[in-house]
């Protein structure tokens, strides 16, 4: 059993954070990226495709980041790949040793840097979900035996904490722990009393959030987040608070601080989403007193 | 109906003039691009006018009832005597599949006046939205009667997913989510929230597709969709 897992179950409070692969074949800024978040994280999520643009695969870096001996959270999209295709890398994912799961939909190709793909979605995270679940039972998802002993994936799956409408969000998150997710990571979290709130919907389910965590670095960046990101809205107290601040980052960083001395009180771990300033990562953990 | 739109006028003379056709037979479709605009008589009138301004000889020209009825368009362009075979080229203003009705029925090369684009209903004169995506394997009962393979610019079957924001798309702006929609309309209908839908069976999306519903010889039984 993964250390990940292991803590998780433990009821322990755990730390994950988010590398993208290479947009290459060059490994080098991603293994640095990893050694920096490594050290206080329990596992890093490797993402697949990320914003539906072009990057080697979750799968190969994802072993990558184990070989290097820190515990990976493959992603898998329902974009990119049919369903032959995501049984088949799920396989190749257990046999190469990677347990942790966290499926997603997917980012339309609309919003990538290859806008003329077709989009796939032959299955969407709810099936892919039974799907996994079927794997770890010893299946192929339709009800075939697979050689070998069974898959235990560690099925994780993604939540919206703050979208309205929230009751079709609360029975989308209910739908995906009937279909096996054991562990769910948000979607970052802006408005903490808010989340609180909605956490509170979310303990009927038993099973472990790990809400999401973004550096708010710059009014650039949030900016993109509320023009770019579909789903997405930084506060306007928050973003007064950067406007006014006459070091950003700073501000940012103390923001991010704040959250997550929150989340240490009332979820079961932290997502954390530095946009590439992978120091200012490892301070908030610190400084909020959580590593 | 399906819904067609007219290719860019230079599109259509390219593919004429890649032909060197310079006798032209107009043939439009008396159903859904009638309905449209895009293939009834006045639109192979305005067509015929560009063209003869343009320098082309029009041959005569056409509106089978259904572009699509192989046995009606054949007879219909019968009644054209020799005008249809003194053309070099055919041009069909019917979507796709009444172009290709033409190709089967005559000798001369055929060339599409318009693009299919969807199959789709009309809310207002010259407003479509595309409505199915004929993927064989309806699922409308459970979702009252909104298309989520359709409404949904991912396809996903079941949602909303992560873009979702205050009940609109994040693919297309301004677009209501159709998960969303779905959820409030079963709500209003008094039906409980459905759970997810299983898979999609595209076994039953094959091309090209085929279907046979004539009474077996001997004896009348009620149609049956035949397998692909």
């Amino acid at each position: 059993m993964g250390a990940f897992r292991d803590k998780l179950e433990r009821g322990e409070f755990v730390v994950t954070s988010e590398v993208a692969p290479p947009r290459g074949t060059d490994y080098t800024k991603m293994r640095a990226t990893v050694a920096t978040l490594a050290p206080v994280s329990d596992a890093v999520n490797i993402t697949d495709n990320q914003g539906a643009t072009l990057h080697l695969s979750s799968l190969a870096a994802s072993r990558i980041t184990l070989e290097d001996g820190v515990e990976p959270i493959f992603q898998q999209t329902c974009r990119d790949r049919n369903r032959l295709a995501l049984q088949s890398d799920l396989l190749a994912a257990w046999s190469l040793g990677l347990e942790n799961v966290l499926i997603v939909s997917g980012d339309n190709p609309h919003s990538g840097d290859h806008p003329q793909a077709k989009g796939v979605f032959d299955l969407d995270s709810t099936q892919l979900l039974q799907v996994v679940t079927q794997m770890n039972n010893g299946t192929d998802m339709n009800g075939n035996p697979l050689d070998g002993d069974p898959t235990n994936f560690y099925i994780g799956a993604a939540a919206f904490p703050e979208a309205e409408p929230w009751e079709f969000q609360l029975a989308r998150i209910e739908e995906k722990v009937a279909a096996g997710a054991v562990f769910f990571q948000t979607q970052a979290i802006m408005d903490m009393e808010l989340f609180a709130k909605r956490l509170e919907d979310l303990k009927q389910f038993g099973v472990k959030l790990i809400p999401g965590i973004l550096l708010l670095k710059s009014l650039r960046v949030i900016n993109f987040i509320n023009t770019r990101l579909p789903g997405l809205t930084v506060p306007p107290h928050l973003e007064a608070r950067i406007a006014a601040a006459e070091d950003p980052m700073e501000e940012a960083i103390q923001i991010a601080i704040e959250q997550a001395k929150v989340c240490r009180e009332i979820a079961d771990g932290v997502h954390i989403m530095p946009l590439g300033s992978n120091q200012a990562a490892v301070r908030i953990l610190k400084e909020s007193g959580i590593r | 109906m399906i819904i067609t739109a007219p290719k860019p006028l230079e599109a259509l003379v390219a593919s004429i003039d890649a032909l060197a056709a310079e006798t032209l037979f107009l043939v439009g479709c008396g159903t859904c691009a009638a309905s449209i605009g895009t293939g009834g008589e006045d639109a192979l009138a305005a067509a015929a006018a560009e063209f003869e301004r343009r320098g082309y000889r029009i041959a005569g020209s056409t509106v089978p009832e259904s572009g699509c009825s192989i046995p009606g368009t054949r007879a219909t362009l019968r009644a054209h005597g020799t005008a249809v075979a003194d053309a070099d080229a055919v041009i069909v203003f019917a979507c796709g599949t009444g172009v290709q009705t033409v190709a089967e029925i005559i000798d001369q090369p055929v060339i599409p006046a318009l693009d299919s684009q969807f199959l789709g209903n009309s809310s207002r004169i010259g407003i479509y939205a595309e409505m199915c995506r004929t993927c064989g394997d309806c699922v409308l009962d459970q979702t009252a009667g909104i298309c989520p393979l359709t409404q949904c610019p991912k396809g996903l079957l079941n949602g909303p997913c992560g873009g979702m924001d205050n009940g609109l798309c994040e693919v297309v702006p301004g677009l209501d989510c159709a998960h969303v929609r779905i959820g409030r309309r079963l709500a209003a209908q008094g039906r409980p929230r459905r759970s997810p839908l299983t898979t999609k069976n595209y076994d039953r999306d094959l091309h090209p597709g085929a279907a046979n519903f004539r009474a077996p010889r001997g004896g009348a039984t009620s149609p049956s969709s035949t397998e692909n």
